[in-house]
């Protein structure tokens, strides 16, 4: 029998690769009886659904973003600023 | 300027911004958290490569040139969070979490229902609360939910980034992630005036 600790980790993982059909049954045996980790499981599911969202929002909201024309802008400026410092030192 | 460019040679670096300034910053938004660490990122490599220009063999594009920069920056800034992180917190904070089960391994105290949680995603506020959940994860859980969570890297992907020996290593991590984050919005939100009362 799994403790809720080890159940914990299998219901995290369980996010992240297909579990073996072993630790799915025994995952089930333990969240029949256990009120607590069934509880934990909605609760991931719940946390996983919503950076799901988030990453959907980032995406739809503007598709992948350009460069900002102001970020350009002064990253441009900082490589002319070293260009610059570059031929100071070979005129120097 | 009369400078001759051979083959191969670089494009004049005054145009740089212009002309791969999206792709990169693009790329680096994949993996960064926000757009400021990204516009960092770009920044970075831009510097770096103007300094490397010389080594420009002009094997490969300018632009593939570039990205290859920048892969290695992103994988700096992600070593250097996880060099901040002292072993010492880790361990504090680990012992923290496993407080909450008792030396069996089950629950010191059962945990609160969630009522309705999803209507909270029609809520700015919990957004809110969301983000400031994943900013208060130890560095190094932060990036590894945020990489893996919202946005979608593949395990391999994530464990080259961030430099984790083994995916069993990064399962174990990443559980810790998630069960701090659930105390987070537990207290932050669902169980709010619990807590108050308390």
């Amino acid at each position: 029998m799994l403790s809720c600790k080890e159940v914990g980790e299998l219901l995290s993982q369980g996010l992240d690769r297909k579990l073996s059909f072993r630790e799915r049954l025994s995952l089930k045996m333990h969240l029949l009886i256990c009120k607590t980790c069934s509880c934990y499981e909605k609760q991931l599911q719940f946390i996983a659904r919503s950076a799901r969202r988030l990453m959907q929002s980032n995406r739809d909201g503007e598709g992948i973003p350009p460069l900002s024309e102001e970020a350009g802008a002064r990253i441009a400026s900082q490589i002319k600023q070293q260009l610059d410092d570059n031929k100071e030192e070979k005129t120097a | 300027m009369s400078i001759e460019r051979p083959q191969g040679a670089m494009s004049d670096p005054a145009t740089w911004v212009t002309q791969h300034g999206d792709a990169l910053y693009r790329y680096a938004l994949m993996k960064m958290r926000d757009q400021t660490q990204a516009e960092d990122m770009v920044q970075e490599t831009f510097l770096a490569a103007l300094k490397a220009r010389d080594k420009f063999a002009g094997q490969s594009s300018e632009k593939t040139w570039l990205i290859g920069i920048l892969k290695h920056k992103i994988i700096d800034h992600f070593r250097k969070h996880k060099r901040e992180q002292s072993s010492d917190d880790i361990e504090t904070l680990t012992e923290q979490l496993d407080q909450q089960f008792d030396h069996t391994g089950h629950w010191e105290v059962s945990l609160a229902r969630w009522q309705d949680p999803d209507q909270a995603h029609e809520n700015k506020e919990f957004w809110k609360v969301f983000a400031a959940c994943i900013a208060h994860l130890p560095d190094h859980h932060a990036d590894l939910f945020i990489l893996r969570e919202v946005k979608g890297l593949s395990t391999e992907e994530i464990c080259k980034l961030l430099d984790i020996s083994t995916t069993n290593n990064m399962w174990v991590m990443l559980s810790r992630a998630r069960m701090r984050l659930r105390n987070c919005l537990d207290s932050r939100w669902f169980n709010h005036d619990n807590q108050e009362v308390r």
